[in-house]
């Protein structure tokens, strides 16, 4: 108590700064934020999208989270557990989490270690559908150890056992709240959902799906000089131009969510001088996926797109390579993202200890070397321009992608590019809903990839890859039998690749790790199998009279809302 | 009417259309000014030196100069050049989808208005084309015919086809409605009754008696549709139905400088200022041939 | 007509079945998952089990029945208790619940009604309200000044599409001249006059932008019909007669031109249920119309079929208002 005064009374002798009327909670009065896509519900597990995850990370809260530079910081918990401060049982078997002293639920109940283990029941229920079930991936069980502490054991050695009860993908939610909402129940408990009860900076006050939420302060915040702000409004809906101007231009809103928008049109906006852009980078690569096998309509449906039929031009790696070494990410990045991308040369760019460096000559166009690879393939320039083989077949590729401003102008400056090494593209653009869809009956989807090649962006939860990388291992393609779904969209396979990843799962050592992780980046970049383009950065826009933004990519964005406060 | 008229040589009805037609100012300048826009399109490309899809970054986001007369677009294309191949799309999809519409709404809405047999059918079946949610709807027609009609008459013309059928078959309901409602009137006046009781078949009643005179509800209907089918195309396009994304087209000009109207506003005013101004050229057009198809007026 | 009416109410039942039945035929079809919207980052086999959760398991016509029977007797009783009071009244069991957001689809078009009524139902009114004396005026002064400029402004005002003119006015009235807000709050309770007068500030745009484009199509159609019946010889009669202009245009001409008007309007008055889809996105007014779109986009079936099958109703009901119209506007049309 009396480390606090003092802290109070430090706060109160600067008077002159900014923060001396945020001793108290509230004081800073009332808080607007916009998202284009508005929140459907607050419970993150009955829904994986990024906007629940933001709005519900107001509310609830996990034991630990990363910060912005993607340390893991203990939240709830007292302290990360590790190997070291044995925390982490040294078979790697088991890890054990304690509890702050003294949480309280907003509604005055205490958070105890029943309330941990019940969120992984709720999760792992066969029938809820829980969409963070990923986190709990290999989890045994969750022991409750006492009061405050509780064991979650795996049924093999994990070395990353930071899954379960980590970042906003999985926080803690009441027991008393949600005891009736387990599994096949989950849908019935729409209060729950809505205003779940947590131990966050606010809470649920009025809950409009899809459009609007309200918050208050939380009168049992763990913290009694925080949040700052009484209350706070999480507007949804509309399009990302408008919400950028509401903050910069007009000054209606204090923040703006990712604003996807091209560069020049967010410069424009930030001279409007009520607000300004942050960014920040993650693990997010808009990438262009090569098809390995035969996506040709001619072939029958169980062949078509699946490893029986090898692709008659990308098997080979040099047209792969020529297809690569034609693009200039640089000017890709000043088109499409400026500040908010970087010109990207591996599938996994961050963070710096599983980032390879050994890829970083992408960066440079070079038309004469595709030239000559391509013709070293045998392709060779028809009357046109565009290249034939022997067989009398033109070098002609189907590229897809999803509806979006800024991947068709990457369409057409890589169509431009390509036609000067003499390979014809044909363009196609699909909504977003159908392409992401992963339905087996439209021909549409990016799993089935009825393509040559295909544009998106992807990335990973957390800090570690493994998980990620293991997605192109041998037998995960989508196809017919598995109802086209799997997570190895371009069919690679390589049993090397397959051993080195299964290596990976069994070391702890974080420098080998980051050593195997990159050598199987390294396999698929060099191998031209993913042709990373752009590591694209989120925007974000705050009011300049909204203090304490700290913008997180590895966790929600809304990660320290407590210490948000106005400047006046 | 004066003496000379009288003594008239007989000629054909037409050249009596034409000469009420231009005396339409309106209708003529609409005219004018409509094969002005169809010639810049579709002769425009041959003599401007620019292509529509050519990329020529080092000049991008320019403003009006002699080289690039409406300037170019964010990646350096010019879009004189685009807004010529964007309106041989618009043009053909619009006026193509607006004639097949129309005669669809058309002949449904004169079948339901004289015929009480078929009327309760073909209204219900209205009702239901009404109340499908367009957009499941034409993912369902992408994800079936997309492919099967790409294969068989290239991409662009099946894309055409596809595009051109989607909007025909969501939008025809408006005029059938109209045109019924008209109808329904129109076949209880005298002179119906009298041509039925002298023994008129239906089909000569229905072309002589009861089409010229739903004529402007239905030309109101056509310009109309011209305006939402110009549109809609570029609303498929958003969804992945229309064109290829290389394919300019008006609507899709406008919806993708939507987000630079803050600094080159022209960017979708330019395309929005002739859609509308194709629009206008053809209600004025409609104008002058529905009086000049009145005899009422004709004489006058 | 007693009878025609009857006969149509009672049609309308099966009409009304079947348009249920081809919109879940069309919603089964067509391309689109309730996955969809969640990040990559999940994988196939957890993507696979909420889709279980969501009874996306079972058979089709299960699916169908289950929607059906929930719709016509547990949604009704639901509401039937919300209207009286007593809570008994609702029945046990489960109700139609949207694949989003977990929670009964009844309960949110509730909750969306207000902003679409507010905005494009006000809308819509005047749009008739200026549009019937305009398309009057234009067609009894055809080629005057004033017909030329509402020709022009109607055209041009329909022709461009609200995606182009809601940004625009929002750069013009919002971010230049500072009158409007950008953001539309549905959680603005009218109770003093300052929020009254905020609440028109904010709903000025979208409804200017909804009236301009409804007020364009009802007026074509009124000037067009009058245009018509001016040249009828029963006007010249009636002129002969000695009446006086105000008694034949407003009396005999404007009521036998109303039947292509009262269609439109007809067939307009259900898309205000549906909301304006794009407008309403723009302004985030976040209606019934943004709510349809947002469940397209997330394949939320359950709400889209709800929605769907509530607008098919509306417009059953209404063109069959506009078919007993017709008859009373004019007495010759007989259906029986």
């Amino acid at each position: 108590m009396t480390s606090r005064m003092s802290l109070l009374g430090a706060a109160a002798a600067l008077a002159l700064t900014p923060f001396a009327a945020m001793a108290e909670r509230g004081a800073s009065g009332h808080l607007n934020m916009v998202y284009w896509q508005a929140p459907s519900i607050m419970n993150p597990y009955l829904s994986g999208g990024t906007k629940e995850q933001e709005a519900s990370s107001i509310v609830l809260e996990p034991l630990a989270r990363y910060n912005e530079n993607g340390e893991l910081v203990a939240w709830l918990a007292e302290s990360i557990p590790t190997v070291e401060n044995g925390g982490v049982a040294a078979d790697l078997m088991s890890i054990t989490w304690r509890l702050r002293e003294g949480l309280v639920w907003s509604d005055g109940t205490p958070v105890t270690s029943a309330d941990v283990a019940f969120t992984a029941e709720y999760c792992m229920h066969p029938e809820g559908g829980c969409a963070q079930l990923r986190n709990f991936n290999g989890v045994e069980g969750v022991d409750v150890v006492d009061e405050r502490t509780v064991t979650v054991r795996f049924g093999a050695p994990t070395p990353v056992p930071y899954g379960p009860f980590v970042s906003a993908n999985s926080p803690i939610i009441q027991r008393a709240q949600f005891e009736n909402c387990l599994g096949p129940r989950a849908p019935e408990c729409t209060d729950a959902n809505f205003s779940p009860i947590g131990t966050g900076a606010f809470r649920v006050t009025d809950f409009r799906p899809n459009d609007v939420i309200q918050f208050e302060a939380n009168p049992n915040y763990r913290d009694p000089a925080l949040p700052h702000f009484a209350t706070v409004t999480l507007k949804g809906g509309g399009d990302a131009a408008s919400a950028g101007r509401a903050v910069m231009e007009t000054g209606e809103m204090d923040y703006a969510w990712n604003l996807q928008l091209a560069p020049d049109v967010i410069a424009t906006m930030a001279q409007g001088g009520r607000g300004a852009p942050i960014s920040a980078f993650g693990t997010l690569v808009e990438r262009i996926e090569m098809n390995l096998t035969d996506p040709s309509a001619d072939l029958p449906a169980d062949v078509r797109s699946t490893r029986a039929a090898p692709h008659p031009v990308l098997s080979d790696i040099r047209v792969r390579e020529a297809l690569s070494r034609a693009i200039d990410r640089e000017l890709l990045v000043e088109i499409g993202y400026g500040t908010a991308g970087r010109p990207a040369c591996n599938l996994v760019p961050n963070p710096p200890i599983f980032a390879s460096e050994a890829n970083d000559n992408c960066l440079v166009q070079d038309l004469d070397r595709a030239r000559a690879l391509l013709d070293e393939a045998g392709w060779t320039p028809g009357a046109d321009g565009i290249r034939v083989n022997a067989e009398g077949r033109r070098l002609v590729l189907d590229y897809q992608t999803s509806t979006n401003a800024v991947r068709q102008d990457f369409q057409a400056l890589i169509q431009q590019w390509w036609r000067e090494i003499g390979v014809e593209a044909n363009l196609r653009n699909i909504n977003a809903s159908v392409f992401f869809g992963g339905d087996p009956g439209s021909p549409d989807t990016f799993q089935k990839f009825y393509a040559d090649v295909e544009m998106y962006a992807n990335n990973f939860t957390g800090t570690d890859p493994q998980n990620y990388l293991g997605a192109l291992r041998c037998g995960l393609e989508p196809r017919p039998e598995t109802q086209w779904q799997g997570e190895n969209i371009n069919r690679f396979c390589d049993p090397a690749y397959d051993a080195l990843h299964a290596e990976l799962t069994q070391t702890a050592n974080i420098e080998e790790r980051g050593r195997i992780a990159r050598q199987l980046n390294d396999i698929l970049v060099q191998n031209f199998v993913v042709v990373p383009l752009v590591d694209r950065g989120r925007v974000d826009a705050h009011a300049n009279s909204l203090g304490g933004v700290r913008l997180n990519v590895w966790d929600s964005g809304l990660w320290n809302i407590a210490e948000w406060h106005r400047i006046q | 009417m004066t003496d000379t008229s009288a003594f008239r040589p007989p000629r054909n009805q037409w050249w009596d259309v034409w000469d009420q037609f231009k005396t339409h100012k309106g209708a003529l300048v609409g005219s004018v000014v409509f094969i002005a826009i169809v010639l810049f399109c579709f002769v425009g490309p041959y003599l401007w030196p620019h292509e529509a899809t050519y990329i020529n970054i080092r000049a991008r986001n320019q403003g009006f100069s002699l080289e690039h007369p409406m300037g170019t677009d964010q990646l350096g294309r010019d879009i004189l050049a685009r807004m010529m191949k964007g309106g041989q799309v618009s043009l053909a999809v619009g006026v193509v989808a607006m004639v097949l519409s129309v005669f669809l709404g058309t002949l449904i809405g004169v079948a339901a208005g004289y015929f009480r047999r078929v009327d309760g059918l073909l209204m219900r079946m209205t009702d239901l084309f009404l109340a499908l949610p367009l957009l499941p709807l034409l993912l369902v027609m992408s994800m079936l015919f997309r492919q099967p009609l790409s294969t068989a008459f290239g991409v662009e013309v099946g894309m055409f086809l596809l595009i051109v059928t989607a909007i025909a078959l969501t939008s025809w309901m408006r005029t059938a409605r109209v045109v019924r409602g008209d109808v329904l009137a129109l076949k209880e006046r005298e002179y119906v009754l009298a041509a039925r009781s002298i023994g008129t078949p239906p089909r000569r009643l229905i072309i002589r008696h009861i089409l010229p005179n739903v004529l402007s509800p239905v030309m109101v209907s056509a310009t109309l549709m011209l305006a939402t089918a110009i549109i809609t195309e570029s609303a498929l396009s958003f969804l992945g139905l229309g064109f290829p994304p290389d394919f300019p087209t008006w609507g899709r000009l406008v919806a993708d400088g939507v987000d630079y109207l803050q600094q080159y506003p022209s960017r979708s005013m330019l395309p929005g200022a002739l859609i509308s101004l194709v629009v206008l050229s053809v209600n004025y057009i409609g104008d002058g041939l529905r009086d000049a198809l009145d005899p009422r007026i004709r004489g006058r | 007509m007693f009878n025609y009416t009857l006969r149509r109410l009672l049609l309308a039942i099966p009409t009304v079945l079947f348009i249920a039945f081809i919109i879940f035929l069309l919603l089964e079809l067509s391309p689109g998952d309730p996955m969809s919207d969640m990040p990559l980052t999940i994988p196939p086999e957890v993507r696979e089990q909420m889709r279980l959760s969501l009874g996306l398991g079972e058979a089709w016509y299960v699916r169908f029945y289950k929607w059906l029977y929930m719709f016509t007797i547990v949604e009704p009783s639901h509401m039937l208790a919300g209207m009286t009071g007593i809570e008994s009244l609702a029945l046990e069991g489960q109700r139609i619940i949207s694949f989003q957001t977990r929670s009964p689809v009844a309960d949110i078009i509730a909750q969306r009604m207000p902003q679409t009524l507010w905005v494009v139902g006000l809308s819509y009114i005047f749009g008739i309200l200026i549009s019937v004396p305009i398309g009057v005026y234009s067609a009894y002064r055809q080629y005057s000044w004033f017909d030329q400029a509402g020709t022009f402004v109607s055209m041009v005002g329909f022709s461009l599409p609200t995606f182009f003119t809601g940004p625009l006015l929002m750069l013009i009235f919002s971010i230049w001249l500072g009158w409007f807000p950008i953001i539309y709050d549905t959680t603005l309770i009218v109770d003093s006059f300052s929020d009254f007068l905020l609440q028109l500030r904010q709903m000025a745009m979208p409804v200017f932008v909804l009236t301009l484009y409804n007020a364009a199509q009802i007026t074509r159609f009124m000037r067009a019909s009058m245009l018509d019946n001016m040249t009828q010889d029963y006007v010249r009669t009636a002129r002969a007669k000695g009446m006086t202009e105000k008694v034949v245009v407003l009396l005999h001409v404007l009521r036998n031109s109303m039947i292509p008007v009262v269609t439109v309007i007809a067939l307009g008055i259900p898309t205000i249920f549906t909301g304006a889809i794009i407008t309403e996105n723009i302004f985030r007014v976040n209606g019934l119309g943004q709510l349809l779109i947002t469940a397209i986009y997330a394949s939320d079936f359950p709400m889209v079929l709800t929605l769907s099958v509530v607008f098919a109703i509306l417009i059953v009901a209404f063109n069959l208002i506009a078919d007993i119209l017709y008859a009373v506007l004019d007495p010759r049309i007989r259906y029986d």
